[in-house]
């Protein structure tokens, strides 16, 4: 191997041969430390927990030692299959997440587009000033916002002191374990009450995320809504204002700007902070640990959780780590389901017409509008 | 919040891309008609209802810290209490492993961040400017590593660290934190915008490719240097996940740790909400700080299209 034969990318032509082995030498040395420690607590743990997930290991000794044996699919089967109450709590945890993110991902995708369509106004006072109290939360810790948040939505909390305001008695929130879908029945029809997946009835899976748990939709919608504002306006400086502008030259209100200019434009981003919002929301755990720990009744329990709880506290290793890679299965699920839906909703041929008549609209006004 | 999430990552480069726009010139004349004043006083109106929404609650958490707990059940709306006591903040800091907690807290940031900056532009600097062979490889892998959720790690990562024996210690605290694949990303690229010529000026003049990227091409990376300092100090002063997973020891609790054991039970008994809100303000204030420092990078990545 010679500097010659080497395919360069920006070719320099000056390189010598010993600079280039002088380079090999150091791109190891240089990327060592990251690959060592990437490797030894990212990749090696993945292994190892694999193994320990088709294991009978307890947590006594080393999971690699002799007396821990392979058997089988069976951790997996006793959360997904086997009809006790591993099963159930699965099921339990996993209705609680689905609705989370059915609720926190297209929330918070539209609170914050508003947000930074809000603050994008050219002609905006303390436009800086607002942009810094809407991510506030986002930087803050995640421990800290539960424990006000459990402050602010207690019996006698400043939420229920507002819901006052209105003569109406606010919910026992963080202790509420009833489905906000079920508005208050206590049981529901036979053939809802009758069935059952993953040990979870019907009528529980329709019956949406307890109040407690909705407490926790409305804190995500809050911390991550100021984070993907900042993703959302970094994307709207970028666009060129001249489609716009056209757009505006040719008479189209400001809702058809924003909807059929503006909103096309920024397909990109919409689909960043989807898939960033989807995988974010299938992972809480912090705010579990800090608030409910999986109460009331289980309702603010998730997989994430549950797969802590399993393994540190239930000593079912085998079971957590089953768990785990449920988990990491329907993450990589969900993020493909949302590539392929908004893959199919592509910029329609009409709405792609639109732009590029705009585009040409606007070219052929040029920049003279400007001067 | 964990410490490499793709969000971090998406924030960095918005944070390191921002900086280059180039200024619009204003185009349309603006005409004070009374509905457009009117249509602005509403945005105004709108926009300030919200950012009451975000920062009211913050502004309650440090108000009841100094309240007495009837007073903070009593009024919880109220901003000023009705009797100031400071017997949250005293309870806390004298009576209590919370000092500790900050000490551990502070060490472990500090370490992690300083390893961070270090570290991840330097495997950036490789990854960007070195030819060797399977940097392909080494590259793909630091993608692939982002792409696992920190959440499923957690079990796994418990595993090796009882495996290595640095269970309960602050290398097993501190180590696995000490490089990020988002880092190396963002530094990668960054290094990618910058031109090549004052490193190879350098290299004629004989320099070593160490000493290159320490004295030429580190100062010229400080927008993302400083990018990596935000995210790594804020990610690994809220980092909660891998201390509960990496010790047990109460003398090695960190702020995060100590302060959800306080809020779920496992330390206290009955609500104690100033005690609690104190904990959670003192908590907030390092972040703050670092996050009002940089305030204009991050929220003014660029002074949007009117310049001048």
């Amino acid at each position: 191997m010679t500097a010659a034969t080497m395919p360069t990318r920006r070719s320099r032509g000056r390189s010598g041969r010993g600079i280039t082995r002088g380079q090999a030498a150091a791109g190891w040395l240089f990327t060592a430390p990251v690959l060592v420690i990437l490797g030894l607590f990212l990749l090696v743990p993945v292994l190892m927990a694999l193994w320990v997930s088709v294991s009978d290991w307890t947590g006594r000794g080393s999971p690699i030692s002799g007396d821990v044996h392979f058997i089988g699919a069976q951790n997996y089967g006793q959360v997904l299959w086997a009809g006790g109450l591993a099963e159930q709590d699965f099921g339990v945890a996993l209705r609680n997440n689905l609705w989370y993110v059915l609720l926190v991902v297209p929330t918070q995708t539209i609170v914050a587009l508003f947000l930074a369509t809000m603050v994008n106004r050219r002609l905006l006072r303390l436009r800086g000033a607002f942009r810094t109290a809407y991510y506030f939360p986002s930087v803050t810790s995640s421990v800290a916002i539960t424990v006000l948040w459990l402050f602010l939505f207690s019996t006698s909390g400043a939420i229920n002191a507002v819901i006052g305001w209105f003569g109406v008695k606010g919910p026992n929130w963080f202790n509420d374990p009833d489905g906000i879908f079920h508005f208050g029945a206590q049981s529901g029809p036979r053939f809802l009450t009758g069935h059952t997946i993953l040990g979870v009835s019907w009528w529980d899976w329709i019956g949406g995320p307890s109040v407690a748990m909705f407490a926790f939709v409305l804190l995500a919608v809050f911390t991550t809504s100021g984070t993907f504002m900042l993703l959302f306006l970094a994307a709207l400086q970028n666009l060129s204002g001249d489609v716009e502008e056209a757009a505006m030259v040719d008479g189209a209100n400001g809702r058809q700007r924003f909807f059929r200019v503006t909103l096309p434009q920024l397909k990109p981003t919409l689909f960043t902070v989807i898939t960033l919002g989807l995988i974010g929301c299938w992972q809480v755990f912090d705010q579990i640990y800090t608030g409910t720990r999986g109460a009331p009744s289980k309702t603010t329990l998730t997989p994430a959780y549950l797969s802590y709880q399993a393994a540190f506290e239930g000593n079912q290793w085998g079971q957590g780590a089953a768990i785990a890679f449920i988990l990491f299965a329907i993450i990589i699920i969900f993020t493909l389901i949302q590539r392929w839906v908004l893959a199919e909703r592509a910029v329609s041929k009409r709405r792609m017409r639109w732009i590029t008549d705009y585009q040409r609209t606007a070219a052929r006004s040029g920049t003279g509008a400007a001067r | 919040m964990t410490v490499t999430t793709p969000t971090e990552l998406a924030e960095g480069a918005a944070l390191v891309g921002g900086a280059t726009r180039p200024a619009r010139p204003l185009r349309t004349r603006e005409h004070w008609t009374p509905g457009r004043i009117a249509g602005q006083a509403v945005v105004y109106v709108i926009l300030v209802a919200i950012a009451v929404l975000y920062i009211f609650p913050f502004l309650i958490d440090v108000a009841t810290s100094f309240k007495t707990e009837p007073d903070a059940a009593a009024h919880p709306l109220s901003l000023i209490p009705q009797v100031w006591t400071t017997a949250a903040y005293e309870k806390l800091f004298l009576n209590s492993d919370f000092p500790v907690w900050f000490k551990n807290s502070l060490i472990v940031t500090l370490l992690v961040t300083a390893g961070r900056v270090f570290f991840d532009s330097l495997a950036g600097y490789a990854l960007s400017r070195l030819r060797f062979r399977g940097r392909n490889v080494v590259f793909a892998l630091v993608v692939a590593v982002m792409a696992v959720p920190n959440v499923v790690l957690m079990l796994p990562k418990f595993l090796v660290i009882n495996q290595l024996g640095i269970y309960d210690s602050y290398t097993g605290m501190i180590l696995p934190l000490l490089t990020d694949a988002a880092g190396v990303f963002i530094m990668k690229n960054f290094f990618e915008s910058i031109p090549v010529s004052v490193e190879e000026q350098a290299r004629i003049d004989g320099a070593g490719t160490f000493r290159i990227f320490w004295s030429v091409v580190l100062p010229m990376a400080m927008p993302a240097l400083i990018t990596i300092i935000i995210l790594s100090f804020q990610g690994s002063w809220n980092e909660l996940e891998h201390f509960i997973i990496s010790t047990q020891d109460p003398s090695l609790t960190t702020l995060t740790k100590g302060v959800a054991m306080l809020s779920n039970g496992q330390l206290s008994q009955g609500t104690q909400y100033p005690l609690k809100l104190a904990a959670g303000a003192i908590m907030t204030i390092p972040v703050a700080i670092v996050f009002f420092i940089f305030q204009r990078r991050i929220v003014n990545q660029s002074t949007g299209a009117v310049k001048e």
